[in-house]
């Protein structure tokens, strides 16, 4: 019999091409649709065909456009030497304007291109977004899946955008490079006094590990009971004696209290849900009302003090000069 | 075997290596810096500290010397800085410099084989300079150097070009699209001095030449007059890391790090290091860069500039170079209260020769 005991689908379901009749209105699908062994091992063997519509073609090029700009300026940056592009790539970045420039339209070399890419980047996510929740609303389904990735735009928002509105400047916003952004969250927790002491960052991470956790139960939870059948999960949402009611048992049995069949996809959906949105709205606060997040513990007593086991005083004090 | 567990066994092999040449493995050594259970400690990597040990042995001083009873300049010729020390121990003096800096190539790394006292070369000129600064720092520099003080082989290990000199940084690649393409901004590329990361690649001209604002933290709970911003913070970071790299410390060396700024919460190193960074300032200023009209061409950085000292300089990954252990105290003649002359001219080459 067959079964699932790893990551690899040991079960390929091979028939004529799945598809569903499209509303009215809408635009043709790409592809005629194929299946691929490879790609079967690890999820569904059935590649395509796929639906882009007007706001995935638009949301495409415009991205294009971003990646485009970034793309372009990386290269320049180690004198359009290929090599030195694929050797250096995870340095290499478009940086921010200069905070000189306040929330003015810079010169394209100095931050312009930034502001150009984060504008066409921005654009195609939006459109993403409205493609989402068009194709979902298509398929006749629930809103679940846009809403959850509109939390992730508003953390992306916030970052690029929202925040450094507020503040004034481009320049607190984030370069697009692989390490150079890494650089910036270090650098970002520095200035503003140790993001650890942030309580919305403090959520974020609670959430952020806690799907992880969510996760891995669930999923185990229904491996487990799939010998019972309990990969139908949906279906057993309201009966007794179902194979996930078993696996309910288990948790009941274990730590006294189980999430059914139904809850357990709306805790899921809350905690990844809520990473991103109280993620948001930590780095909102950081700069804008809160300036030192150490400080702000210690002014508020959750802090912990420890008596200093060194008195150092600041040698500036009495030398003088640059600190 | 299959196809697939050669190219599964291919890749494991990589990935082995990979890990092997990338990542450091147990045991490591915690030492404990601040209360139990706030992790404030700091990590050491027992290979690592052998190979520390190994490298930074300070070398048996040469024997002592009975004074002569009066000083070098009644005996040699054209002294500058070194006319008031004993005759003999100016000569155990020289010695052991050519052990210090010129092991390979002796005397006449600086000297001119036909007359010692000729200053036919330019290294002659620098060494006068050089001697000036060691003992101005063994005496005016204690803040940082305390009384272990420093001397030629501090920085030098037997090599007549000092490790870990460094250049101001030219612009890395010229704008070849006319100023159309983003401008330089002197971050986004691989960054040597600062651990490899994309940081500022040259915070150190920045904070160790000019003198720049380092503190970026602010100091007040709520927004109101700190306005750095995370760019600023971006050069501190990467200062901070050549210093972790040059001491082969972590953070909480010098820092507690849930409150980077808090000098009541810093153990005292981050007083000797803040000292330190003014030290290097001022020799980089007053002893190394005025000497870039005396090196040649070929000593000097792609903007003509003279080499210059960072952290790792003398510490060569060492918490304290060479362990703490301090040689000065057999060459008092260039210690707190040595005989160099600090103010005399150190002349120029071709200054002194006689003529034929």
């Amino acid at each position: 019999m067959a079964t699932y005991q790893n990551v690899f689908t040991r079960v390929q379901v091979r028939g004529p091409i799945h598809e569903v009749p499209l509303p009215r209105g809408s635009s043709p699908r790409l592809g005629k649709g194929g299946f691929n062994h490879l790609l079967g091992r690890i999820g569904e063997a059935q590649i395509g065909p796929i639906y882009l519509g007007t706001s995935g073609i638009m949301s495409l090029v415009f991205g294009f456009f971003a990646i485009e700009i970034i793309g372009f300026n990386m290269l320049a940056s180690v004198n359009w030497s290929p090599i030195q592009f694929v050797r250096q790539l995870p340095w290499l970045a478009l940086e921010p304007p200069a905070p000189s420039y306040g929330l003015r339209i810079p010169p394209l070399a100095n931050g312009g291109w930034w502001i150009l890419a984060g504008f066409f980047l921005t654009l195609s996510i939006l459109l993403w977004w409205v493609r989402m929740y068009r194709r979902a609303r298509a398929l006749g389904l629930g809103t679940h899946t846009p809403w959850a990735f509109a939390s992730a735009i508003w953390l992306y928002l916030v970052l690029g955008f929202i925040r450094p509105l507020l503040l004034g400047h481009w320049s607190e916003a984030v370069p697009f490079g692989i390490f150079p952004h890494l650089d910036w969250t270090a650098a970002f927790s520095l200035r503003y006094g140790n993001l650890f002491y942030n309580p919305f960052h403090m959520l974020s991470i609670t959430f952020l590990y806690g799907s992880a956790v969510l996760f891995a139960m669930h999923g185990a939870t229904v491996l487990a009971t799939s010998r019972f059948g309990a990969e139908r999960e949906v279906e057993q949402i309201i009966d007794r004696g179902t194979a996930f009611e078993r696996g309910a048992l288990l948790w009941r049995w274990c730590m006294g209290f189980n999430a059914t069949a139904e809850s357990i996809h709306r805790w899921a959906w809350w905690f990844a849900v809520l990473v991103p949105l109280t993620g948001g709205i930590g780095i909102l606060m950081t700069g804008t009302v809160v300036d030192n997040w150490y400080l702000w513990g210690v002014k508020h007593g959750f802090a912990p003090h420890y008596p200093p086991l060194n008195h150092s005083v600041d040698p500036a004090l009495t030398y003088g000069g640059p600190k | 075997m299959s196809f697939g567990l050669k190219i599964a066994g291919a890749l494991a092999v990589v990935a082995g290596v990979f890990v092997a040449s990338h990542f450091t493995h147990p045991p490591v050594i915690t030492i404990q810096r601040g209360y139990r259970g706030t992790g404030d400690e700091i990590v050491y990597l027992p290979s690592t500290l052998e190979h520390l040990r190994a490298t930074n042995q300070a070398p048996a001083p040469e024997p002592a010397q009975d004074p002569a009873g009066q000083p070098a300049s009644q005996v040699y010729q054209n002294l500058k800085v070194l006319g008031k020390v004993d005759a003999n121990e100016f000569l155990r003096l020289m010695a052991s410099i050519t052990n210090w800096v010129a092991p390979q190539q002796g005397c006449t790394y600086c000297h001119n084989q036909e007359n010692l006292a000729y200053d036919t070369n330019y290294a002659k000129i620098v060494a006068r300079r050089m001697l000036q600064m060691t003992e101005h720092i063994n005496k005016d520099w204690q803040s940082h150097v305390k009384s272990t003080g420093v001397t030629c082989y501090t920085c030098h290990r037997g090599l007549p070009v000092p490790t870990y000199i460094w250049f101001n940084a030219p612009p890395p690649a010229p704008n070849a699209v006319g100023g159309f393409a983003e401008a330089n901004q002197g971050k986004n590329l691989v960054s040597t001095v600062a651990a490899d990361a994309s940081l500022p690649y040259d915070p150190l001209t920045t904070f160790l030449e000019q003198s720049n604002e380092i503190r970026v933290q602010s100091t007040q709970a709520l927004p109101g007059s700190d306005n750095v911003s995370i760019k600023g913070a971006d050069w501190t970071y990467a200062l901070m890391m050549s210093m972790s790299v040059g001491l082969g410390v972590n953070c909480n060396y010098c820092h507690n790090t849930r409150a980077f700024r808090d000098w009541d919460q810093s153990p005292p190193q981050r007083v000797t290091a803040w000292y330190g960074i003014r030290m290097v300032r001022d020799l980089n200023n007053n002893y190394l860069d005025p000497l870039k009209t005396v090196f040649p061409t070929n000593r000097l950085g792609a903007l003509g500039d003279s080499p210059k000292i960072q952290c790792a300089t003398c510490h060569k990954g060492v918490y304290k170079p060479l362990f703490g252990v301090s040689m000065v105290k057999d060459y008092p003649e260039i210690g707190a209260n040595g005989g160099v002359d600090l103010t005399a001219n150190i002349g120029s080459v071709g200054d002194f020769k006689e003529k034929p």
